[in-house]
């Protein structure tokens, strides 16, 4: 069942959060982009903007509506709260002839995050399987992530370097989230038809007011994402693409992309997949006390793959190129059951050469030059 | 007996002394380190000199004198270890800016006896001149990086020092790229990190001031530039700064040059 949310009630969702003691972050316009950041309530979110996206090319532009979630995806990715790019992990205090630990207690923050797009959904549960499972699960992504309150939202505008549709991640909602949002826009009315995915879901909307949504209404809303669907502005081809990879470790196309290939990273950063850090030690001057710190890293740092004796095992940017593309399209899926990729296109636009991993696959798929 | 404090010195070369006043600036941890070492000659700081040998040298400056590339060999005999501070001695700082041009046509524009002035061709890091145990770049250096070379090397221990792009420091720190988003130039993707990404904080873009990352890509950054609208004598010039020196930088600038013909 749908339920109906004026315009003006979307506040009222907002402050309800805030009153179970959820810190509210969302999208807000800053530094010429739509970031991810704190938000006080609906006032602060980017009415009325959008944006344009291309390879190595991003503009925040006017809109001719209201719509508040009228843009696609910015710079930042939900994994700065949950898998934050710096913290302590424990301290060390010298104690009489040996030392003592001490654990980085819990944060206990509890975000609720507004506008959760449906291909970021899929990103937190890619990393929920890389944090959650197996032997040795994070105890801080754990905290955050059963914290948190998803505000899920279907798709009202696709950018020029999406492609979730390929990648099987978007533009709607499956599940994942406590409360899902389609924003509507349409005959003079501004409302939200309303999916509820959770109890908690269920409790917070139960607070404000609403009302079951018409027929017409939850069609205008599964009008709103399939025109979604169709504004794709890239698209990859993912037949088999776990043995194209394994097929062309030597295809000449590494050798070009790697001529473009910065090897800055921010490819790694931005990808709300992309997970990888490392440890830094620090003391103090005497010796006395140290911490260790835990920071996002990347593959393609010299560092990572740097090995006693024999220094970095990926010194040329092909090598490292070639990793990280690999990984994220093909022995992800070997290693955590999924592609890597849910083609939020954020690693094309942020890239600043504006590398195209769609552009990079379809070559791969081309005979080596 | 109280263990022997080891003995820090800090020498001055060619340089604006910016870096040796990076140490000056910890303030706080002046004092905690002031406990740890015995701050042996710095002139900056103190007219006392205590008597070498010396556990740990800091250098400051390039080498641009006969007199300098001799006294850096005493320096270097006197030091246990020796790391560079700044561009001037890791790189040759912007006094490298004569290494493409002719000195001779410099001292006669400048001084009115010129044959008094007893200077090199060239402006040369000081690894070009004694074996160097660590570089620490930056224009100035930042002092926290300064306090972690130290701290290292009083604890025996590798300094922490990533050689990635500036870009990882933007994006830690959720700055939006400024390239990108606003299409202002940066030199970020092929510059060292250490200040934290300072510059584009503020909505500029990087001017290089750390020197080339690990695996600089100049060639496809310039290509970008050019994108946004950089003629190659602009190019030419963004790595003929404070780095003009540094390898990668020096090439680039070079190959810019050579295209605007």
């Amino acid at each position: 069942m749908a339920f109906l949310v004026e315009r003006p009630g979307l506040e009222g969702i907002f402050q309800r959060l805030r009153g179970l003691g959820y810190e509210l972050v969302g999208p807000t316009v800053r530094e010429g982009a739509i970031v991810y950041d704190s938000i006080r309530g609906a006032a602060d979110l980017p009415a009325g903007w959008t944006d344009v996206q291309e390879g190595g090319n991003y503009r925040l532009k006017r809109r001719d509506d209201d719509a508040l979630f009228g843009y696609a995806v910015g710079p930042h990715s939900w994994k700065k709260f949950l898998h934050p790019p710096r913290r302590r992990l424990w301290q060390a205090s010298r104690e009489g002839g040996g030392f003592e630990i001490r654990p980085e207690p819990e944060s206990g923050r509890r975000y609720a995050f507004v506008g959760v797009r449906a291909c970021e959904l899929k990103a937190i549960a890619i990393q929920d399987r890389v944090f959650l499972e197996g032997q040795y699960p994070d105890p801080s992504y754990r905290g955050l992530r059963e914290g948190a309150f998803l505000i899920g939202l279907n798709c009202g505008q696709a950018g020029g370097t999406c492609f979730c549709v390929s990648m099987d991640a978007g533009p709607a909602l499956k599940s994942g989230f406590d409360l899902g949002l389609t924003e509507v826009l349409a005959e003079g009315r501004h409302y939200f038809v309303v999916e509820v995915g959770s109890e908690a879901g269920a409790e917070v909307l139960g607070a404000v007011s609403h009302r079951e949504a018409s027929v017409e209404e939850v069609a205008a809303a599964q009008g709103v994402v399939a025109a979604t669907a169709g504004q794709m502005g890239r698209a990859m081809d993912t037949a088999g693409i776990k043995e194209l990879f394994y097929k062309n470790y030597e295809h000449g196309r590494w050798d070009e992309v790697a001529d473009r290939c910065l090897a800055c990273a921010n490819c790694t950063m931005v990808c709300p997949t992309c997970f990888c850090t490392t440890v830094e030690d620090v003391t103090d001057l005497k010796g006395e006390h140290s911490e260790r710190w835990q920071s996002w890293d990347s593959c393609f740092t010299l560092d990572f793959s740097y090995t006693h004796g024999a220094g970095p095992q990926r010194a040329s940017t092909r090598s490292r190129y070639r990793q990280w593309l690999s990984h994220k399209l093909a022995t992800w899926i070997d290693q955590f059951g999924s592609s890597g990729c849910v083609g939020c296109g954020r690693c094309i636009t942020w890239c600043p050469v504006g590398i195209d991993l769609t552009e990079e696959v379809a070559a791969l798929r081309k005979p080596s030059p | 007996m109280a263990k022997r404090k080891p003995k820090l010195a800090v020498w001055k070369f060619a340089s604006c002394d910016g870096c040796q006043l990076s140490l000056l600036d910890c303030e706080d941890e002046l004092l905690a380190l002031a406990d740890e070492i015995e701050i042996a000659q710095f002139l900056e700081a103190s007219q006392a000199v205590v008597r070498g040998p010396y556990d740990l040298s800091l250098v400051e400056g390039s080498i641009t004198t006969p007199q300098d590339a001799e006294r850096i060999q005493r320096v270097r005999r006197v030091s246990k270890h020796l790391v560079t501070i700044g561009a001037c001695a890791t790189a040759g700082g912007i006094q490298a800016l004569r290494n493409f041009q002719d000195v001779k046509e410099f001292t006669a524009a400048v001084y009115a006896r010129p044959e008094y002035i007893r200077t090199l061709e060239r402006s040369t890091p000081i690894s070009a001149h004694v074996p160097v145990d660590f570089e620490l770049n930056g224009c100035p250096i930042d002092k926290g990086q300064l306090l972690e070379v130290i701290g290292a090397f009083l604890n025996h221990r590798r300094p922490q020092i990533r050689s990635h792009s500036v870009c990882v420091e933007c994006k830690r720190r959720g700055t939006v790229c400024v390239m990108v988003a606003q299409g202002i130039p940066c030199l970020g993707p092929v510059t060292h990190a250490g200040c934290g990404a300072l510059c584009p904080a503020y909505r500029r873009g990087c001017y290089g001031c750390f020197g080339p990352m690990e695996s600089p890509n100049t060639e496809s950054l310039g290509g970008w530039w050019k994108r946004l609208g950089v003629p190659a004598e602009d190019l030419v010039r963004v790595y003929r700064t404070f780095q003009t020196g540094a390898e990668a930088f020096r090439a680039a600038s070079e190959a810019h040059d050579k295209e605007k013909g």
